[in-house]
């Protein structure tokens, strides 16, 4: 017996809605069995899990807090995927995003006014899709693998924030430890609502989603950006330059993994420290696949994300177990939905292993 | 419920007021940077845990989380602590520090410590080990042991804690060896094995025939066995990676100060205060002298001896900085404040302090 | 003297692993399979690889039951790529991503144990050859392999028809089918051999390098190895270069630190990188170099049409 995929002649309306669903199902069956494996309640391992981090106004905001740059990072990284352009280094743009951003009020401090902070979010912007192009432009100048340049960065801009925040960015009165003064409190992205934590980047990354979805299904560009994505030469023939397209997608989304970053840092940690991301940006490649490069998917993908971390903190307080579970059920969650958007394009069909291989030797 | 609210009444009717406190165990909550088993930093913080666990019995019940990373995430973890109705809350890492002040602002009635930092609140103590007290009995075994008079110093990060430590141990060594040279090497990061593992075959092919760490892993134990050279191990007792090679480490011993600290709570006597323990108090021990002969021994232990009883300060002049400008006259000794910002290295470092 | 030969020693060491896992996706790569997963397939071998040590005191049952896990993890990759013909980018980082969070669950029970190390094996004669005695002929046998690795596997890639096969199943699937090649099933075997060196090069990882389970021990090394990959231009015996190149920087740039050379050690670490994506951009820059060796279906699912 093999599995064995026959095309359909035109996507499934029916799973491009269930494939996400069915995949969570396998997830949590298979994480009910894991849970049971090593001795843990399934249901109420999968409560914590899913269920706690929204029963209250608490873990909401911080639920916001949590996945709001995986949001607006995935968002701009499933544009940039679309277009056929594999930007791995998001996590170097947010980097750079949070070190530029944060020049005002580190080496300027003394400038105190209402300015402040939104010169902060374009510099992060500005610093992140800068990043954002050198392998967009060795790609196109040199033909330079992007997948490779832009992770190579990725260690590059890590180290740099380092040599900053222990050497001429750090605080002064500060002891010489390795942290740049506080921010004053015109750069500091404030919060929505009174309730809790949750800032601005929340709503930046709504605003990112819905910007996006716009783009790619009401205008030319984002025709084009599917287009030269799906079959490069047919975008060639339509007149699409690929260059222009490498630069656009990397632009954008370094430009929006830079305002993850500088909303990061303004609004969540208020300072620049050695370390000022826990992945994100390796984070959102997931977030952009498993909401199907789909900016509104990317949204809901963010939260669920969001919501996996947050409740692998409580299952370690409440139920002791290892934050690794919550890594491998992440992994295990990407894979069903890989495995699931086969189910789009694809009938899947068992093939007993006797019957002649007609695939074989005929086209 | 309603049996516990009715045993808890009885139980304070009986035994009036005082018990009844013990009767609802006090709450301390950890929030570890590293995973509890990483045989390190965070580990030796675990096992204080366990120990303030088992020998405070039902008084107290301890939780833990592991692996939160610094930055926003820390800020969650420790709130979520408050919440849930933590009494007393152990951040250990230096990364915590601002997010403790910040959370510790919104939860007046918790107790907050923070390891390794400087700030300090109402309900906020700031607690550290004096390890360089260690360093600088180290450095004393080294320049008797070593052949070469040169020893290879695996460094972290350039933060005070460490640049101490630097200098306390060529301060150790040039009290026996004045020509006693120290290589150092930075390899940015806490714990990489393979990276911690080159960087002391590095300092041995340069001629290097002691190592000792800032960094926790023991790769550069196993490889200083390989290769015939002695090591020191760090935050653990790290014998195990090399019986014929550790001649001794500073071993992070906070369970001591943490069943202080979390008795202060039960009994009410908890107040802010900055903490800084050294050998005396026990916050740090020196596991046991071995692979050296008695002489060296002896004096180890006469060092250590007086450090306890305060007689000796490693920190104690003259001393003059690398550019060879005076920072200790005779006799001084270097006050915390100085010691807990320290960015210069003393006289006789072979190297560049990153800046 | 002396001293060379103890940094390339230490060289030789911090290579070996980039060397085998870069070999093996370089095989990968050439039936035109994109593995980004070789941190997951390698952190899993080098827990496997571990334990197994432990508990039989055998490192060489250590080094197979590294091969094997990382086979395993290559398969699940292979049948959602191939089988499933899911996105290759998206899915070799879930298994980076899962080889992370399993092995970490797995070594749990392990951290801070002593390791078996794998003793070096002197080869009679050619180990007392002055200079490359030491450097080649006295080391481990994971070393050994990895020369034969990458010879057998220039070999196998250029001078035989199977290697034929699989470079043009990479080149172009739709012709290789046409032809009756049977795509898929040399991609599986490639994957599964690509899994076995990521597997290996734990191992040496957790055996040679560093004999003790650290969690992440891998430290990026898989990300390094795919780069290699493309730095060697899709050419093994560039692999040795590059992996050497690499491991000397590295190891070079802690003998600067310990002469007292005061450049920023953040500097220093990052020179790795950026040396990497200098030969990159000059490589890439001689159009004929990359044209002739990028097996051009590279990335690209398949799915035989009925």
């Amino acid at each position: 017996m093999r599995l064995e995929l026959e095309k359909r002649s035109e996507h499934s309306t029916f799973y491009s809605i269930a494939s996400p669903f069915i995949a969570i199902g396998l997830t949590l069956v298979f994480g009910a069995i894991l849970f049971a494996v090593i001795g843990e309640d399934p249901a109420e391992a999968l409560y914590i899990y899913f269920v706690s981090p929204l029963t209250s106004t608490w873990s909401l905001h911080e639920l916001a807090v949590k996945s709001a740059p995986l949001i607006l990072i995935g968002a701009g990284l499933s544009l940039c995927f679309l277009s056929s352009n594999w930007n791995i280094g998001a996590e170097g743009q947010f980097v750079m995003g949070a070190v530029v951003g944060s020049m005002m009020p580190i080496v300027f401090p003394d400038v105190q006014n209402s300015l402040v902070l939104p010169l902060m979010i374009i510099m992060g912007m500005a610093g992140g899709a800068a990043y954002a192009f050198i392998p967009a432009f060795l790609k196109t100048r040199f033909g330079t693998n992007e997948i490779l340049t832009s992770l190579m960065l990725v260690y590059v801009a890590q180290l740099f924030l380092d040599w900053l925040v222990r050497g001429p960015w750090r605080n002064p009165e500060g002891f010489n430890f390795p942290e740049s003064r506080a921010f004053h409190e015109y750069a500091i992205l404030p919060e929505v609502l009174e309730s809790g934590r949750a800032h601005y980047g929340a709503v930046f990354a709504i605003l990112a989603v819905l910007g996006l979805a716009i783009l790619l299904s009401k205008t030319l560009k984002g025709f084009e950006i599917q287009v030269t994505g799906q079959a490069p030469r047919a975008g060639r023939f339509g007149g699409f330059s690929t260059a222009k397209m490498t630069f656009f997608a990397f632009l954008l989304s370094g430009a929006l993994a830079g305002l993850a970053g500088v909303s990061e840092v303004s609004g969540a940690v208020q300072q620049l420290r050695p370390v000022v991301s826990p992945g994100y940006g390796f984070t959102a490649i997931i977030v952009a696949f498993l909401g199907r490069l789909n900016p509104i998917g990317v949204l809901f993908a963010g939260i669920l994300l969001g919501i996996s971390y947050l409740g692998g903190e409580e299952a370690q307080i409440v139920l002791g177990l290892s934050d690794k579970i919550t890594r491998v059920f992440q992994g295990m969650l990407l894979f069903f939905v890989l495995a699931c958007d086969t189910l789009i394009l694809y009938r899947i069909r068992l093939v007993s292993k006797r019957a002649p291989s007609l695939a074989m030797g005929e086209n | 419920m309603k049996l516990r609210i009715l045993g808890l009444t009885l139980a304070a009717a009986i035994v009036g007021s005082a018990s009844a406190q013990a009767q609802d165990p006090v709450e301390a909550c950890f929030v570890y940077v590293g995973s509890k088993t990483d045989g390190g930093w965070t580990q030796a913080h675990d096992i204080g845990r366990q120990e303030a666990d088992n020998l405070m019995g039902d008084a107290v019940t301890t939780k833990f989380v592991e692996n939160i990373p610094e930055g926003a995430d820390a800020e969650r973890a420790i709130e979520r602590f408050a919440r849930s109705g933590c009494d007393i809350i152990f951040t250990t890492s230096f990364g915590f520090m601002d997010p403790t002040i910040k959370v510790a602002k919104k939860y007046p009635d918790v107790k907050f410590e923070h390891a390794t930092g400087y700030k300090t609140a109402d309900n906020v103590t700031s607690y550290n080990s004096r390890f360089y007290e260690g360093r600088y009995i180290i450095g004393q075994i080294a320049a008797k042991m070593s052949k070469t008079g040169v020893a290879g110093y695996i460094a972290s990060f350039p933060i005070p804690e460490v640049v101490q430590g630097i200098n306390a141990f060529l301060l150790g060594a040039q009290s026996v060896n004045p020509d006693f040279k120290l290589k150092v090497v930075w390899v940015n990061s806490w714990f990489d094995a393979g990276k911690e593992a080159d960087a002391a075959k590095a300092l041995i092919d340069q001629g290097v025939d002691i190592l000792t760490q800032h960094t926790d892993s023991t790769a550069p134990m196993q490889v200083a066995a390989e290769r015939g050279a002695h090591a020191f191990g760090q935050a653990s007792d790290m014998i195990k990676a090399g019986p014929e090679t550790q001649l001794s480490a500073i071993v992070d011993t906070w369970g001591a100060y943490y069943i202080k600290r979390i008795q202060a709570v039960i009994d009410g006597t908890w107040e802010s205060q900055s903490s800084w323990d050294g050998l005396a108090e026990g916050i740090l021990t020196m596991a046991p002298y071995t692979n050296m002969p008695d002489d060296v021994k002896a004096m180890a232990e006469e060092t250590e001896a007086k450090i306890k009883s305060g007689e000796l300060h490693p920190f104690t002049g003259p001393i003059n900085k690398q550019d060879g400008t005076q920072w200790l006259a005779e006799g001084e000794t270097a006050d915390d404040g100085t010691l807990l910002g320290m960015n210069f290295y003393v006289e006789g470092v072979d190297d560049k302090l990153p800046q | 003297m002396e001293l060379a030969v103890a940094v390339i020693i230490t060289i030789v060491t911090a290579a070996t692993p980039l060397l085998i896992a870069a070999t093996g996706e370089l095989v990968v790569e050439r039936s035109g399979v994109l593995n980004l997963g070789v941190e997951g397939m390698m952190v899993i071998g080098a827990v496997v690889a571990f334990a197994i040590a432990h508990g039989t005191g055998s490192p060489y049952m250590g080094i197979i039951g590294g091969i094997a896990a990382g086979v395993f993890l290559s398969l699940l990759f292979g049948f959602l790529t191939l089988t499933l013909a899911t996105n290759q980018v998206a899915t070799g980082l879930a298994l980076t991503l899962l080889g992370l969070g399993l092995s970490g669950a797995i070594g749990e029970p392990y951290v801070g144990l002593p390791g078996t190390k794998l003793q070096p094996i002197e080869i009679p004669l050619l180990a007392d050859i002055p200079f490359f005695g030491p450097v080649f002929f006295k080391q481990d046998i994971i070393v050994y392999v990895s020369f034969a690795l990458v010879a057998g596997v220039a070999w196998f890639l250029f001078r035989t028809r199977s290697g034929l096969t699989l470079r043009s199943v990479g080149d172009s699937q739709t012709s290789a089918h046409t032809l009756g090649i049977p795509v898929i099933r040399i991609r599986y075997l490639a994957v599964m051999f690509g899994g076995a060196c990521a597997g290996l090069a734990g191992a040496q990882l957790s055996l040679a390098y560093t004999p003790q389970w650290v969690e992440n021990m891998t430290a990026g090394r898989g990300w390094i190895a795919l780069a290699l990959v493309v730095f060697a231009s899709w050419r093994p015996l560039r692999v040795i270069a590059g992996a050497y190149l690499f491991g000397a920087v590295t190891i070079g740039q802690l003998h600067a630190q310990a002469l007292g050379f005061g450049i920023p050690s953040q500097l220093l670490s990052s020179l790795p990188y950026l040396a990497t994506i200098a030969v990159l951009v000059i490589i890439s820059r001689d159009r004929r170099l990359t044209l002739v060796n990028t097996p051009a279906s590279l990335g690209k699912p398949f799915v035989p049409d009925r």
